[in-house]
């Protein structure tokens, strides 16, 4: 047996050191940032079991954390689906445009991340020629960010290290209708009376400046725009290990923001890209607030958790419709109930041809796809 | 009580005296633990953005070792089996051995799991009571059972060996026996249902086919003993294992065969890409030829060259004997396993992502410090009970011989 006493005794008070380094390092951030908010947090039930008591505790909470952080509580319901309806959507695809108005109805009305950019609808153009062919499909047209540099479109904003990804310097991301600085060759494209539809800016980095011809429709194109399918058969909420997702009896798959463990097996499984991870905290302007929030919906998110479209519950479960389909300038988007043959959703089905996306999936999507008009 | 005590003390003088290497080892591991430990402090507090993973492609690098090292932690115990049929003398430390190298894998892997979810402060919610784990349609929940079922399975095992070692009482075959059986089939299970894991999901249709989980199998019954063969070399020389030439022949034999079978699955996958030709061959070829501006495609032709090299050299009776060839083709299977099935599974599977983009994703010079301070702490566990496991050895060498 080796008895030689350790021969070089630095080594062993580094060892020591580093012992005490690690431990430190483990337990202090933790012992520092505690605070009962962040105790009553980590003790938090799962949103299914949260009783009504508990449940206004818990959301006085998430007010008093907005009011700190936007100026404004809010109001963040929990309103429960209404019996009898099942919501089902309807796209026109003959009819969009690629205007990306939606995408940025759908950010300011859902509270989602300024920077880094989370956008829930993601709209792709593909060749007519070449139909719904995802190898083909560019979301990035009519952007800087060419098909040569998608990365560019992944930064995110602020770094520290120096060593995080990205090409792109950080820039504040204007808000949709804040007046925006622009280029001449911008203004040019905006202010051109042969557009008919001005091009919506993705973000500050991606406004269309490579491409002096762009305007949208590009001739020869079409738009689709992809965010959640609300799938019946949802394989994010089967394969979430936590049951932090589920499927609403109104259809709306919906993800508890404080149970997320952040493991991102939902967005592997999900074939639509729909899901989208808080990689740092998400920054929100306190002007761009949108007060009106529900639970399971557009409350603001902590960061490493994910989130997706939810047809806009705050509102759908309200009578109102999606954020999406208001601001829609060409009416390519139809919302309704599915149990109702009344419904202009019920009736598109019976009317129009309509497509899912992978069907082969079986996923059985209740988002549909149609050609309104002929052309 | 006083033995368990006495057990505790003993294992703290051992791992306290040491030779200039073994502290040497020792520093340098702490070093890169401390270093992964201040990365991942600042991934805690600014988030995952700190890694290159990004929403096209949300798994990396951390869970390609985590697939990797679930492999290493199977085939190690999986090597009982053989040890068993042939009768080979040493069979307990083959098997100690082998659950060290498995407990030590499985440290890696929980730490590889942890360092890639979003919200590690909230991991009691994979807990059964205390959480809400999504039985049994969740691989993931399974997989989190499976392997801390296995863990504390081989955990015990080790611990109790070594206790027994020390008590200098012999162990009770009634206890042990059961526990080593039952950890053969626990292996097979937890990389069976780490393969299921990617094999479920049908967005993905790279990971989305039948031959996978046998592939797992395959090659981890090739990168496990690899290191295990060398081990045991090494452990011949310092702790007189009494491990003989025939038996590590015999493990590179049945490593070549595994080596066969890996190559051929893999084959077969080529095969059935190539020929059909679907809109899913892109994967394939973002895997040995590169889609736009992927790399994987660099890393995988030299793993393959590795892994053919290895399996010629394993297949061939007069270089598997020799013991310098015989330790490259360790080495050379376990660079080409580590590829295929850490970044070569992970990337091509999520290249391009299910809309059709294509993300260059490179690991951040951050997931390289976390991945090394992972490494370095299961190194160290293995480093720790190993030494423990010499002393035992040379033991049962004196009982031998006397």
């Amino acid at each position: 047996m080796d008895t030689k006493i350790p021969p070089k005794p630095v080594s062993r008070r580094k060892f020591l050191e580093s012992a005490a380094t690690l431990t430190a390092a483990m337990v202090l951030p933790g012992v520092m940032g505690c605070t009962t908010e962040n105790i009553d947090e980590f003790l938090q039930k799962h949103f299914v079991e949260l009783s009504p008591a508990e449940l206004e505790k818990v959301v006085k909470r998430m007010q008093k954390q907005n009011e700190k952080k936007y100026g404004k509580a809010g109001s963040i319901d929990a309103t429960p689906a209404i019996p009898g309806v099942l919501f089902g959507y309807g796209l026109d695809i003959s009819r969009c445009i690629g205007c990306r108005r939606c995408v940025h109805a759908c950010v300011k009305e859902n509270n989602q991340s300024r920077d880094p950019d989370i956008q829930w609808i993601r709209v792709l153009e593909f060749n007519k020629e070449s139909g719904i062919d995802f190898a083909e499909a560019d979301p990035y047209y009519c952007t800087t960010a060419s098909l040569h540099d998608k990365e560019a479109s992944h930064h995110l904003g602020e770094k520290k290290e120096g060593e995080a990804h990205g090409k792109a310097a950080p820039v504040a991301v204007p808000s949709a209708d804040a007046p925006m600085k622009l280029s001449p060759v911008q203004k040019s494209i905006l202010e051109n009376p042969d557009s008919q539809y001005p091009l919506y800016q993705v973000d500050a980095n991606k406004v269309p400046a490579s491409d002096p011809a762009c305007k949208v429709p590009r001739p020869g194109h079409f738009y689709v725009p992809v965010a959640c399918q609300q799938c019946e058969n949802p394989p994010c909420v089967k394969v979430c290990p936590v049951k932090a997702t589920w499927k609403d009896p109104d259809g709306i798959v919906v993800i508890d923001y404080n149970w997320c463990i952040g493991c991102r097996y939902c967005m592997a499984a999900c074939p639509y890209g729909a899901r989208h991870f808080n990689w740092t905290e998400p920054k929100l302007p306190a002007e761009d607030f949108n007060p009106d929030t529900h639970y399971l919906g557009n409350r603001p998110r902590p960061r490493g958790v994910v989130e997706k479209c939810t047809f806009c519950i705050q509102r759908t479960r309200k009578g109102q419709y999606p954020a999406c389909v208001e601001i829609c300038p060409v009416g390519a988007r139809k919302f309704g109930n599915l149990l109702d043959p009344a419904s202009e959703i019920r009736q598109i089905m019976e009317r129009k041809r309509v497509l899912i996306l992978k069907n082969e999936l079986n996923t059985k999507p209740k988002f549909f796809y149609f050609y309104g008009t002929a052309t | 009580m006083t033995n368990i005590f006495g057990f505790i003390k003993f294992c703290l003088g051992l791992w306290t005296r040491g030779g200039r290497y073994y502290w040497a080892w020792v520093s340098f591991l702490c070093l890169l633990i401390i270093s992964g430990v201040l990365a991942y402090s600042n991934q805690l507090e600014y988030g995952l953005g700190l890694t290159n993973m990004r929403d096209s492609i949300s798994w990396g690098f951390y869970i390609g070792n985590f697939t990797f090292l679930v492999g290493v932690a199977a085939a190690a115990v999986m090597l009982v089996i053989p040890a068993y049929v042939y009768h080979w003398e040493p069979i307990k430390e083959v098997a100690l051995l082998g659950e060290m190298l498995a407990v030590s894998a499985l440290v890696m892997c929980m730490l590889f799991v942890t360092v890639d979810i979003g919200r590690p402060d909230r991991i009691t919610h994979l807990m059964p009571f205390l959480g809400s784990p999504n039985f049994p349609r969740s691989l993931l929940a399974w997989d989190v059972l499976v392997l801390n079922v296995y863990f504390i399975l081989n955990l015990t095992i080790v611990a109790y060996i070594l206790f027994t070692g020390y008590t200098g009482r012999p162990y009770k075959k009634a206890i042990l026996i059961p526990l080593v059986l039952f950890s053969i089939p626990a292996a097979i299970s937890i990389h069976t249902v780490t393969a299921f894991l990617y094999n479920g999901i049908a967005a993905r249709p790279y990971w989305n086919a039948s031959i996978l989980a046998p592939r797992f199998l395959a090659s981890a019954f090739c990168s496990g003993p690899a290191i295990l063969l060398m081990l045991f070399q090494i452990l011949r020389k310092v702790a007189g294992l009494r491990i003989k030439d025939t038996a590590l022949a015999k493990i590179a034999e049945l490593m070549s065969y595994a080596m066969f079978i890996n190559l051929f699955l893999l084959g077969a996958e080529v095969f059935k890409e190539y020929y059909s030709n679907t809109e899913h061959l892109i994967y394939t070829q973002v895997l040995f030829f590169g889609v736009g501006d992927t790399k994987v495609h660099y890393f995988m032709w030299p793993a393959l060259i590795a892994s053919i090299v290895a399996f010629l050299l394993f297949l061939i009776p007069k270089t598997r004997n020799n013991p310098l060839t015989m330790n490259i083709g360790c080495v050379l299977i376990f660079i080409g396993v580590y590829t295929e099935k850490g970044m070569g599974l992970v990337i091509p599977g999520l290249t391009p992502d299910t809309l059709g983009e294509i993300y260059v994703y490179s690991p951040s010079l951050l997931e390289y410090r976390v991945a090394a301070g992972v490494f370095s702490v299961g190194f160290l566990v293995f480093t720790l009970l190993v030494k423990l496991a010499i002393p035992y050895m040379e033991k049962s060498h004196a009982h031998h011989a006397a």
